[in-house]
Order: structure tokens, then sequence, then C-alpha cells
């Protein structure tokens, strides 16, 4: 079980997204930050805590969760529906620069749910995307503006970010899938 | 559910994706009763109506969740606030509706209801709504069909989704269910939604106080748990969320109190019974009111009143019911 991002890392890496954003959108004025459930949520916190740091800028955080419109949800003709936790966005999105939150890029087929799921709630004048880690093995056209830390991997791996929200602790893992070659 | 095919966060029926998740399915096909749901299932619907409850505040009020699925909502009574409710919960999930009424079917040409329903199933729907004005029909359709069935009322019996909304406007505002002294006055005998109340109620660890007349209360309540009397006063002391049902007009030829009048100087909520319930106490109605006659109006329209939002929270929790059923059934994913 590797440990490939410990706490003091992804401190760092979170301080260099946030100057990023700051760079590349020469200012905060119209933007905001949406996490998309359940990591995404405290790393928006997180970068909107360093964005004030850096600015002096309050930049409002969203939560988004995709479940209701995940492209898997009604494929399996029977078995249980994944939890649906609540959205909460709680500022208009239209016209804003909307920073898209998640802790993992992989397929990219949550990021599809979440834009599709975004833009039922306005129209930003543009959405940009976050992640911790981009994984690889890309299903759809999709990238990421900002990435923490790229990780090639294989489909028989995967990868965790850990928080100390969530989990308790800061670390991205890194592990084998336990009864892969069953599926 | 293949988990590969999301990013990283998948919800994982193991529980390890977040906190351990106590009950993430439903086990039956079918909502019939509360009377077959356990304490976890209760929750899971509770918390599920919480998310849905939110796209209703969104400019777009609609997600594509059951996007293919057909839901027919069968009303073989009728149901003006449950049918729009369901219809309304349907099309923000996405799903495509069909309304059957009674009076347009081919019911009055006498059909059976077995073969108007194997002639609708036959149409492949995903889910059937239904309301009938016989006890049971809900559980004999559950048993023919092989879509899932949603009781949306039937006759004496239960009425599920009433009590899953009464209960999630009670959450909504305390926080809590257990411990919670819930009164519940009026007509006892008639009420499918008291039944299904008095079941979620005692389940979740609420203190179920009844009170109606004499006449109007059934044999059997005593050995569920819940207190019984004939003195609103008593029931609603110290109360936080009273109830009132509907004393059914239709019903009440066969002479159980001697007027209407007299049964709302003796059993109508009135400003003045209210002041005997919590300050915060929760004002409640399942619809249609009777004002004047189990509900002074002053009580209806009063600051307490939540009787709207119980209209409101019922899309949200139907929403929930019908999302959590579009997956099917435990023991068919095994099979």
């Amino acid at each position: 079980m590797p440990v490939v991002m410990d706490a003091d890392r992804m401190s760092r890496t979170l301080t260099r997204i946030a100057h990023e954003i700051v760079e590349r959108n020469r200012g905060l004025d119209r933007l905001a930050l949406v996490g998309v459930r359940t990591r995404g949520v405290p790393i928006a916190s997180r970068l909107a805590l360093r964005l004030r740091e850096i600015t002096g800028q309050d930049v409002p955080v969203g939560a988004l969760d995709i479940t209701l419109y995940r492209d898997d949800l009604m494929h399996n003709p029977v078995g249980p529906q994944p939890l649906v936790r609540s959205t909460d966005i709680p500022f208009s999105i239209d016209n804003r620069v909307i920073v898209l939150v998640d802790d993992v890029l992989y397929t990219g087929r949550t990021v599809r749910a979440a834009l599709d799921e975004l833009i039922d709630f306005g129209r930003p004048k543009s959405i940009q995307l976050v992640v911790i880690v981009d994984r690889g093995h890309r299903e759809l056209p999709i990238k990421a503006d900002y990435v923490g830390k790229n990780l090639p991997t294989s489909h028989t791996e995967s990868v965790a970010v850990r928080l100390v929200e969530t989990d308790g602790c800061d670390e991205v893992i890194i592990e084998k899938i336990a009864g892969e070659e069953a599926v | 559910m293949n988990p590969e095919t999301t990013d990283a966060t998948p919800s994982l029926p193991t529980g390890t994706d977040d906190q351990p998740i106590p009950a993430n399915r439903l086990r039956s096909k079918d909502l019939v009763g509360i009377a077959e749901l356990s304490v976890e299932e209760i929750s899971l619907i509770l918390d599920t109506a919480v998310a849905m409850k939110e796209i209703a505040s969104r400019p777009i009020k609609k997600v594509p969740a059951l996007r293919g699925k057909t839901v027919v909502n069968l009303f073989f009574e009728a149901s003006t606030r449950t049918r729009t409710s369901f219809e309304i919960a349907e099309k923000r999930l996405s799903a495509d509706t069909l309304n059957i009424a009674a009076g347009t079917s081919s019911v009055v040409k006498g059909e059976t209801l077995a073969d108007t329903v194997h002639n609708i199933e036959a149409m492949s729907p995903d889910l059937l709504v239904v309301r009938h004005s016989s006890s049971g029909a809900c559980h004999f359709l559950s048993r023919i069909c092989r879509a899932g069935v949603i009781n949306a009322g039937d006759g004496m019996h239960e009425h599920p989704t009433q009590a899953l909304l009464d209960a999630f406007t009670i959450r909504e505002r305390k926080q809590r269910l257990a411990g919670l002294k819930v009164a519940i006055c009026g007509d006892l005998l008639h009420s499918r939604v008291l039944r299904s109340n008095v079941l979620l109620l005692t389940k979740m660890g609420a203190d179920v106080w009844l009170c109606g007349p004499p006449t109007l209360v059934p044999t059997g309540f005593a050995r569920s748990g819940v207190h019984i009397t004939s003195s609103v006063d008593e029931a609603v002391e110290g109360a936080d969320a009273v109830m009132m049902l509907r004393i059914q007009l239709e019903r009440m030829l066969g002479g159980y109190f001697p007027s209407l009048r007299e049964y709302f100087n003796v059993f109508g909520m009135t400003p003045e019974r209210v002041r005997r319930a919590k300050p915060d106490v929760l004002i409640m109605h399942p619809g249609p009111m009777n004002r004047g006659v189990e509900i002074a109006s002053e009580v209806a329209d009063g600051p307490y009143s939540v009787i709207l939002d119980q209209v409101a929270n019922g899309v949200a929790v139907r929403m929930a019911v019908l999302y959590l059923l579009s997956g099917g059934a435990e023991h068919e994913a095994v099979a």
C-alpha cells in the first residue's frame, strides 16, 4: 500500500494549485468553487482558505452530488441504488467562473455527470477542473486544468485520496484491488 | 453495480467509501406498507428525501435519474394531492408517466383488477403507483406484478408515503423522531394515514397519543404501545407535534357522533387547546381539511402550522421512494 503523497506534500500541492487559480483567472471576482461529493467538498473548502490567504478575497463554495446524473444508474436491471447525498450550491452560477474540484480523475465519467448537473443550475461563464490525482485511463474527452499529481496506474490498482475531514489523515495511496482476478 | 465506471468516489455497497452505511437498499420491489419496512429502510428513505428536496429549489427542477423508466399511476379512487404529488415526483426524476383514473378506465366496463393490471403490465411499465378503495389491493397486486407496486392508499389499510412525509416533516424541524410526543386526533377508525403513522412513529421510537370519539377508536391499537384517550387536552399536553385527521364526511352516515358542531366543540383543534402543547409544536394535517370540524382556521393558518410544508415534502419523499425502488429488489439481484 505505497503512499504516493503525504500530508505535507498535499498541503504544498493545494497551495500551488491555489496560486495557479489566481494567476490564470487574474483575480477572483466572479469565481466560485464547487466540490464533487464526497472528497471534492473538503478539498474545495481548503482551496477557498488558501485563496483568501493569497488575495484576501472570499470565494463561495458549493457541493455537488452527481449520483442522480450517473451514466450507470439504471444500467443494472436490478440491484441497490447508489446512495444520494445533498447538492448544495447556495449562489447563482450564472456568468461565474466555476472551479470544479474532485479528488481523482480516472474515466472522466464523474466529471461528465458533474458538468451536466452544473448546467442545470445556470449558465456559468466557464468551468475549470481541479483534481488532486490524475490517474489516466480516460473514457471521455475530459482534461483537468489543475492537477496535483499525474499518477500512471493500471486498471487493477485503485487510488485513494484520504483527507483529515473524511478519513482522519491526509495522504494519497495506491493499492491492488482485492479479488480483481475474480471479476 | 459496477464501481469501476465512476472516477474515485463510487458508492460502494460495502460502505468503505464514507461512514459505514446501515442500509443502502430497500429489500422489496414494492412499497405496500410501513409494516414491511425496517427502521434502517425508513431512515434510508428519509435521508434520500433530504437530497431530493433540494432539487425543487433549482432553476431546472429535473434530474435524469429515471430516464427511460415508465411509471403508471393507477388511481381507482379519487385523489388530487397524492396523484399530483406522485406525478410531479416522477417528472422531476425524468420518468415517463401515465395516469389512469378509474372513471375513465375499463374498470367501469366490468374488468377485474387483476385483468386491468395484467393488461397494463403487458406494456412493460417499471413501477405502478396504486390507489384503491379495498384494503389489501396493493398487497394483492404486488404478488401478481413483476413491476414494483407503490401503495398510494388502499382502503383502510395503509398510506405509507403519507406517513413517510409526515415523519420527514417532523424530523426536518425537530432533527429526530425518537422520544417526541406526537398526538394524532380525529377519525381513528377509517384512517389509513393513521395506521401508517402509528406503525412508523412507534418503530422510530416516538411517544404516540391517539385521541378520538370512542365510537371512532378501532380495537387493536391498544396492543401497539400507543396511548389512547378521549380527552384532547390530555393528548395535546406537552406534545411536540399534533396531527389532525380528517373527519371523513362521506363515511359519517353511521352516526358515530351527534353533530359536526358537537365534534368541533369536543375534539376540534382550537388555539386554546394548542396552547397546552410545547411552545414550538408542529400542527399537521394530511388534507383535505374540514375547517371548523376537526381544526379551527386560526390553527390551520397559524404560525405553528406545517401543513403546506407537508405537501412540499411529499414530493421529495415520493422521489426518494421512486428512486430507491427503481433499482429492483435485493432478492432478484442475488438470483
